[in-house]
């Protein structure tokens, strides 16, 4: 069974851009190997010669015509939820 | 509990003249208010839902065309976008969020005349079984307010059940519409995945969410299902409807094979849901039905396989939650990355960051093989086992969850005895199958019990007429 350590699931919080508290932290490394113990009885099945299934109802490349679809509303509808928003752009904090 | 009469009666009112549908939004609206205490809505529509009713009695006043809805109010969970209405999911990183456009179905819905009057409260982002996770508060079961009313879909069950209006919308990745409509007494369906367009609607796990009716009567989600499903542009996913629609007629039991889920008959399983789903059976063999048992033997790994590529499919659908576009943002932050940690570590709730934990592990270079590829895996061989299934019988059914609603608090504390709740609705969804939660009877606590059917992919309409046919007998 995998072990997770602190740093571990620190780790992951930093992969998936999380901030977890200590107390967050110490609930994760208690639980997470109870979840995880439940989910490895799937070792257990004898999977061989199956291919994994991604999409139950078989449908594969699904396409559209490639053209623009107005869908009726403008920029100025998308930037109303942006926090901070100059010269109609999406205003982010500095990358580097 | 107060019911609605039956839609298609409301809508002939509504044509007719005896009832407008203000009358009908302003009954739903007086229900929601009455019912306040038991917390499942999270916002009203009052004014835009009085204005469509106006237009639609002004429309058939002037003798104009009407929808098969036309002024039927009903409850969205509310992580269906509407226009225009605030669309929180239950989360805090999505507190104030205005969509600028809406669900499909939504669209849908409202071109027959259907009126959005409220959203209805869910777990977070739909993690959970209860509405317990939710960021803002916890719905009551109507039929006990010390218990919950079920999850995800809490809010739109108990909504129904406490007669806030005909018909709700809600999600179901794991068993989100059919445990709570067998814990608050109501008809819910999961249709086959793909048949109702899932564009507008906030994803959870993206190779397992559909979108179903909840209901007061079989009939009622024959209409609301006709009227959703179908290929939509905007959801690549979607297949194509039955070319007859969904208002099917009652069947003969007579030669309809049926087949009872071993796996779902054993331990762990309350005796007085095995009594009741036994006594289902018994009357459905007195209707002449060809009953037998069933074994699916990858179902006991039903679960397991469903808690990895379900938190695998979250860590994936929540990564779009960043502070930078919409939602809650932290501002406080110097750097990019810090702001997406902020924002996130702020806005997130436990179990969505549990399951996002969960999920970015099962992913992980190095884990992957072992978790997820394997429970895609598996999960193949359980499609296997179903259609084998389906060769032999028409329909599979047994209960919906191994008990009757349960304390509020008393799984809330253990996050592996809530993914529990999920034990047997799960399997349809890692198949894709069609299953729905019918209302059978009441537990000496009179709480409400669930019978499930299910039926091969895209026989939907099958379903329907099989739970129609059920239901009739018990009436």
């Amino acid at each position: 069974m995998a072990k997770l350590s602190r740093d571990d699931v620190l780790y992951l919080a930093q992969l998936a851009r999380l901030d977890l508290s200590d107390g967050e932290v110490g609930s994760l490394l208690e639980e997470l190997p109870q979840i995880l113990e439940y989910v490895e009885k799937l070792q257990e099945v004898d999977t061989n010669g199956l291919k994994p299934t991604n999409q139950v109802t078989g449908l594969e490349n699904v396409m559209r015509t490639d053209s623009t679809i107005n869908y009726g509303y403008e920029a100025k509808d998308l930037l109303e939820n942006v926090p901070e928003v100059r010269d109609d752009q999406i205003k982010v904090r500095r990358m580097v | 509990m107060d019911q609605w009469e039956p839609i298609k009666q409301l809508v002939k009112s509504v044509k007719n003249g005896k009832v407008s549908a203000v009358n009908l939004v302003e009954r739903s609206l007086s229900k929601i208010e009455s019912n306040s205490e038991y917390k499942a809505i999270i916002s009203t529509l009052k004014q835009s839902a009085l204005k469509r009713a106006t237009e639609i009695d002004e429309s058939i006043k002037k003798g104009g065309k009407v929808g098969v809805l036309a002024g039927i109010p009903f409850i969205a969970k509310d992580n269906f976008l509407v226009f225009g209405a605030e669309t929180t999911a239950a989360s805090n990183i999505l507190k104030g969020f205005i969509p600028p456009y809406q669900a499909t179905v939504i669209n849908r819905l409202e071109e027959q005349g259907a009126i959005c009057v409220a959203k209805a409260n869910l777990d977070a982002f739909a993690h959970g079984a209860s509405t317990e996770n939710s960021d803002f508060f916890i719905t009551k079961n109507p039929y006990d307010k010390t218990r919950v009313p079920g999850g995800s879909s809490g809010g739109s069950a108990a909504a129904v059940a406490l007669g806030m209006a005909p018909f709700a919308l809600g999600t179901d990745t794991g068993g989100s519409i059919r445990q709570p409509s067998a814990f608050c007494g109501v008809f819910g369906m999961k249709p086959t995945y793909g048949l109702v367009s899932r564009s507008g609607v906030i994803a959870m796990g993206s190779s397992l969410d559909c979108i179903g009716p909840i209901t007061s009567r079989v009939e009622d989600a024959e209409i609301i299902l006709d009227v959703m499903s179908g290929l939509d542009e905007l959801d690549a996913t979607t297949i194509a409807k039955d070319n007859l629609g969904y208002g099917s007629s009652l069947i003969s039991l007579k030669g309809t094979k049926i087949g009872v889920i071993k796996e779902y008959l054993g331990e762990g399983v309350d005796s007085e849901i095995l009594d009741a789903t036994q006594s289902k059976i018994i009357e459905l063999k007195k209707a002449g039905a060809e009953v037998k048992e069933v074994s699916l033997p990858s179902l006991e790994y039903a679960l397991a396989c469903y808690y990895i590529i379900c938190p695998a499919e979250v860590s994936s659908n929540l990564s779009r939650y960043d502070g930078q576009r919409y939602g809650y943002s932290d501002r406080s932050a110097e750097s990019l990355f810090d702001s997406y940690v902020n924002t996130r570590g702020k806005g997130f709730g436990t179990e969505a960051k549990r399951r996002i934990i969960i999920g970015t592990f099962v992913l992980s270079s190095g884990y992957y093989d072992a978790y997820y590829k394997k429970a895609m895996t598996v999960r193949t061989k359980l499609i296997n086992e179903f259609n084998d299934a389906f060769n032999d019988v028409d329909f599979l059914v047994g209960p919906v969850t191994p008990t009757t609603a349960f304390k509020i608090g008393e799984r809330s504390q253990n996050p592996l005895d809530m993914y529990l709740a999920d034990v047997m609705t799960v399997a349809a969804n890692l198949t894709g199958v069609p299953a729905v939660s019918l209302p059978n009877g009441f537990s000496k606590e009179k709480l409400p019990i669930g019978f499930q059917i299910m039926a091969p992919q895209r026989k939907d309409r099958d379903l329907l007429s099989l739970a129609k046919t059920i239901e009739s007998l018990s009436l």
